[in-house]
């Protein structure tokens, strides 16, 4: 006689349960892109641009040529014989794959050499000659606007400044009307400076063309491999069914292994040429100057408020700086990401966004870094308005979300920029993070403190962003639309394979996947091995980037089970002699609905698929789905911080930290608060010390791990996280809303808008991220904001 | 890391180092921790043709204190080796402070003081404190050992006064006259960062007045910088709040910074003081007095 399985205890939903991938990352057993090894594989190297804006006048690499060992040298004019100079972006533009008439960003990419070793290509590389004639450099989008502005983009036909987009959204009509009955209007300019995900392993690839079976076999460092496979097969020429991309172990993404980058394609090139496999495997300086950066966006934002703290209209515009090429991963329909989802947790009746992007000799990118298609920006600019429309009113910051916030029982709730929330319990959180701080305490302590000259502050920031695209209607990433799948194959003894079109990198796919499978159908997540990243196995995806793999491949995944269950039911009818509509199901078990006793197995029931179906019924027991998700998912979160600023250094220090994530359904815990820390840990860096800037001659500064700073365990603060408070996604097969983004969304502002609120008396209204010391105390000393990319400052 | 060719040699006595870096010539380089020549050969910015390591050599992993209070550290003892020393504290305030604030744990395990004043980064922590102390390099050459105080030991950024075919052996900090008193404050941006700017003071007193007094000052110059006239200020003179503040206003006109993405010069500036200024007014005089 069987019996109902004990969820938590085969690992299903609501289980901490262990991460099984880390039993071979933490041994050092992982199998990343640099671990493979291909018999007779040769090495390549990159040639970088020292120079942020010239014209190449000569490239000699005869002396690279002549080098014993070197196998191929590619430049640019060589790459052109082919059509090869250039790449189209994901976002509809061009990309130089070597450089043939200039360069336009320093660190791009000018010629590579391929030799026995990388020692000899490094060596080679130092002996191709290159001359540069200089060109102005343009290294704000400001000065990229201004009359005299070089144009860098002069190989674009028709492309007459430096001008990539206009683009705007919203009810510009409403929202003057808005502003014209405001009582109060609050203006805040801000800087998202830019910043780098910088996932430990770096970019690389190993391309292995086999003459003899003409299949070329990419091992790669991608978020994305079936986006991949598709541009190969686009930009290379080559069948599509000759290509197999392997996204092996990857040691972080954060969005930088979205791209398609320049060494990518050298290297398939280089291998069809060679018929020898090419490895290439970047260096921390070529990942941090060249690959896909995040933010960088100037904002002019302002609120209409009514006296008594109402928010009646938002008015928005954004300067992005999007470097030499326009190159973000976003869904195709719009121009700055979502950047339009800001203020949808407020009940906001107008609002207008007006979006300018530029080119700018800096590298390209833009959309990365755990900021779901620059949803990180909308969510900093909102809560740094917010906390600003609330100093200018005069009113507590929590009072004035409290009042603005979207209630309960309006959902669901319509956006002015059309988006639908459909679900949270906005104020439960608010209230929650406040009581776990002891707010109206610390605003005493605050007082007390102030007293004795000491600068304490409190930050909030709450936010409801949008993850898990698509729909398909409204999502695409060059027309493909952004859906996701997972393919399911239970074996004759109940264990399973599942593979999805996701791509996971560090979140913990393989645990949380079968924790989905075994809520599902009972089979212990133990016994289900999960497979991804191989686009010869796994079903057709658009990978791991954007908060989307458990709104959109985790639906799938519980899609694909139920299916499975389906036809598992008319086994276990036949097994159990009684028709389809007498069965019942509980978690691993079908029982006849008259004697509950007689049931049979999930694993009794996959045996039978493959010894004992009946008459009529096709064996096995496997099934996919491709998941359409009806809309976006809305988790929502607060986040509160404590700090303390020393006035005599600029130095501040986080006291407290809490975190109230509505993620949805929590499938396993103990991920979901490990993705949040993370997250945390990268808004404190953000706020705290993180950046990448430019010198007046396009230099740039956070080319290595010792200018670009990243926090460590010494400086990272602790946090208290609450997930107390559930509101199940309404539209999600299992009511999960995804949550690899939030902490690093919504985090920043709580830093920043704490530092703000302890310097509240000194009449600085803003300080530019990151909130180094040096820049705090030239804020309380000067008593005057602090804006911009940090400067290189020079004395000269 | 691809640096360029180079050969490699280990040395197994300071002799056999002496006489390896004779024979190589100019382009051979001593390789102690290896934590900032290693990463300058990554970035080939050093490509030095031949490497002779010194990490085998037997007895140098030492640092003691001589029964006369001179303090002796060997080439190979490590910035850890200092930072959890059962010697220093209560002893030595000023390189007990200090040694917990270079670069992060992992440089720390490999990384020796003498290798970082061998170096003379500028923005290197030890060699403000060495000077601070009035400390000194044994040099060995072909022609035996020399001792070189630290003053004309650092010629300037990245250069010291060593012969090519010389190695360091130890640094010395002479015997206190009077009880050790001090400190040393570091504004890094993160673990393992250089200084944005450091302050080292190094105070010996007899109970009653300050009888000598060392300040030097990391990273707001070309190199390490003492400053003299807040030494001075200080020397022969019980501690107070007046020679406090003005040892800071002085320390702080002896830097020579340079506004960077570290911050302004005046930042820098004003940290000197402040630091100067904090230390010496953590001095517990009454304590320094009954010791
Ligand atoms: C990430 C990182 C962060 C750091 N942060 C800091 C910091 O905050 N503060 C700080 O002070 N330092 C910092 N450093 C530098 C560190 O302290 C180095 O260890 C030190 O500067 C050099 O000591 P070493 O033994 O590693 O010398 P090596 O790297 O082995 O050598 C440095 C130079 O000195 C020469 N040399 C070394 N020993 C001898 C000898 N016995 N005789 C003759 N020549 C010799 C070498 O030939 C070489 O030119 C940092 C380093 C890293 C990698």
């Amino acid at each position: 006689m069987s019996q109902a399985v004990d969820e938590i205890k085969i690992g299903g939903m609501g289980a901490s349960r262990r991460r099984v991938e880390d039993n071979r990352f933490i041994r050092g057993k992982g199998n990343y892109t640099d671990d493979v090894v291909l018999p007779g594989m040769l090495h390549m190297e990159i040639l970088r641009s020292p120079v942020a804006h010239a014209r190449i006048t000569r490239i000699d690499a005869s002396r690279a040529w002549d080098m014993p060992g070197v196998r191929l040298v590619l430049t640019g004019e060589m790459m052109a014989t082919r059509n090869l100079a250039w790449m189209p972006t994901l976002s509809y533009d061009t990309q130089a794959v070597l450089a043939t008439d200039k360069v336009r960003f320093q660190g791009q990419e000018v010629a590579c050499v391929i030799a026995d070793d990388p020692y000899i290509a490094k060596d080679a590389c130092e002996a191709i000659e290159v001359d540069y004639e200089p060109l102005p450099v343009v290294v704000s989008p400001q000065a990229a606007l201004e009359d005299d502005a070089p144009v860098i983009r002069d190989d674009k036909e028709g492309q007459a400044t430096n001008v990539i987009y206009d683009w705007e959204v919203g009810d510009a009509e409403g929202t003057d009307r808005a502003f014209e009955q405001a009582d109060v209007i609050s203006r805040l300019q801000l800087h998202y400076p830019r910043s780098h995900p910088s996932p430990i392993e770096c970019c690389g690839s190993i391309a292995d063309f086999n003459r003899s079976t003409q299949k070329l076999t990419v091992y790669m460092t991608t978020q994305a491999p079936h986006i991949v496979r598709a541009a190969v097969a686009l930009i290379a020429e080559l069948p599509e069914h000759m290509i197999r991309i392997i996204s092996p172990d990857i040691g972080g993404g954060f969005g930088n292994k979205v791209p398609v980058y320049p060494g990518y394609v050298c290297s398939i090139l280089a291998s069809i040429l060679l018929e020898q496999p090419v490895k290439w495997i970047e260096d921390k300086t070529g990942n941090l100057i060249s690959t896909g950066f995040a933010r960088d966006v100037y904002l002019d934002g302002e609120l209409a408020l009514s006296r008594d703290g109402k928010i009646l209209g938002m008015r928005m515009r954004t300067l992005a700086d999007h470097g030499a090429f326009f190159a973000d991963a976003q869904p195709s329909k719009f121009k700055i990401g979502l950047m339009h989802s800001t203020f949808g947790c407020y009940n906001v009746p107008f609002a207008h966004l007006a979006a300018r992007g530029m080119y700018t000799n800096k590298s390209p990118g833009g959309v990365a870094y755990r900021c779901s298609f620059r949803v990180t920006e909308a969510m900093f600019f909102q809560e740094r308005m917010m906390q600003a429309a609330a100093d200018d009113l005069g009113m507590d910051q929590a009072e004035f979300r409290r009042i603005n916030l979207v209630r309960d029982e309006q959902f669901p709730h319509r956006t002015p920029f059309g988006f639908l929330l459909d679900s949270g319990q906005y104020g439960a959180c608010l209230e929650l993070g406040l009581k776990a701080v002891g707010y109206e305490d610390f605003l005493r302590q605050k007082a007390e403190a102030a007293k004795r000259g000491r600068l304490l502050g409190i930050g909030i920031s709450t936010m409801s962003e949008p993850l898990g695209a698509g729909n398909s209607r409204e999502y695409d990433i060059l027309g493909i639309k952004m859906f996701d799948s997972a393919e399911l194959r239970v074996h004759m003894t109940g264990k399973a394979l599942l593979r999805t079109g996701a791509r996971g990198q560090g979140q913990g796919h393989e645990t949380t996947w079968g924790q989905i499978v075994a809520h599902e159908l009972g089979i212990p997540a133990d016994d289900v091995t999960v497979e991804e990243g191989d686009t010869d196995t796994a079903p057709f995806g658009m990978g791991t980037y954007a908060s989307r793999s458990t709104p959109v491949a985790g639906a799938a995944i519980a899609m694909v089970c139920r299916k499975v269950r389906a036809k598992a039911r008319k086994l276990a009818a036949h097994l159990l002699e009684v028709s389809e509509e007498d069965i019942e199901w509980e978690l691993g078990r079908f029982y006849v609905r008259s004697a509950p006793d007689r049931g049979v197995t999930i694993q009794e029931c996959a045996m039978a698929a493959y010894s004992n179906m009946p008459d009529g019924l096709e064996p096995g027991l496997e099934n996919n789905a491709y998941y359409d998700p009806p809309n976006l998912t809305w988790p929502f979160a607060c986040y509160i911080v404590t700090v303390e600023v020393d006035p005599e250094t600029g130095v501040w220090d986080v006291l407290n930290m809490v975190a109230v994530d509505d993620c949805g359904v929590r499938i396993n815990p103990m991920i979901v608060e490990g993705q949040i820390m993370g997250g945390l840990t990268e808004a404190f860096a953000m706020s705290n010390m993180q950046f990448i800037t430019y010198d007046a001659d396009g230099n740039c500064i956070g080319s290595n791990y010792m200018d670009y700073l990243i926090p460590t365990a010494w400086e990272t603060p602790g946090f208290e996280l609450h997930g107390e408070v559930v509101t199940p996604s309404p539209h999600h097969p299992i009511g999960a809303k995804g949550v690899g983004e939030c902490a690093a969304v919504g985090g920043p502002a709580a830093f920043v808008n704490a530092v703000m609120d302890a310097l509240k008396g000194t009449g600085v209204r803003n300080i530019d991220m990151p909130l180094l010391p040096d820049r705090v105390w030239e804020a309380v000393t000067q008593r005057h904001d602090v804006s911009g990319a940090p400067p290189i400052r020079t004395d000269g | 890391m691809y640096p360029s060719r180079f050969r490699y040699q280990a040395a197994r006595s300071a002799e056999q180092a002496v006489r390896l870096l004779h024979e190589g010539g100019e382009d051979a380089k001593v390789l102690a921790g290896g934590q900032s020549l290693i990463p300058m050969m990554k970035l080939r910015f050093a490509s030095p043709e031949l490497l002779v390591d010194i990490n085998a050599i037997p007895g140098l992993d030492y640092h003691r204190v001589d029964p006369d209070g001179s303090i002796h550290v060997g080439a190979l003892c490590r910035h850890a080796d200092l930072e959890h020393s059962d010697l220093l504290p209560g002893h030595q305030p000023t390189m007990t402070a200090a040694a917990p604030l270079i670069a992060d744990p992992l440089v720390r395990n490999r990384g020796t003081l003498v290798g970082s004043l061998c170096h003379a980064d500028p923005q290197g922590d030890w060699a403000s404190v060495v000077l601070a102390l009035g400390g000194s390099i044994v040099a060995q050459g072909p022609a035996g050992q020399r001792t070189i105080p630290l003053r004309e030991f650092v010629l300037g950024p990245f250069e010291n006064a060593l012969a090519h075919d010389e190695i360091a052996v130890e640094a010395v900090i002479p015997a206190p006259r009077g009880a050790p008193a001090g400190g040393y404050l570091k504004l890094e941006r993160r673990v393992g960062d250089f200084a944005t700017a450091g302050v080292a003071v190094a105070l010996e007193t007899d109970g009653s007045q300050v009888i000598r007094a060392g300040i030097a000052l990391t990273g707001v110059g070309g190199s390490t910088i003492e400053a003299t006239e807040a030494e001075q200020v200080l020397t022969g003179r019980p501690l107070t709040a007046e020679t406090i503040a003005e040892a800071g206003r002085l320390a702080a006109a002896a830097a020579q910074p340079k506004s960077d993405h570290r911050g302004s010069a005046t930042y820098k500036r004003h940290i000197v003081s402040t630091f100067v200024v904090r230390i010496l007014s953590r001095i517990d005089w009454t304590q320094e007095r009954a010791a």
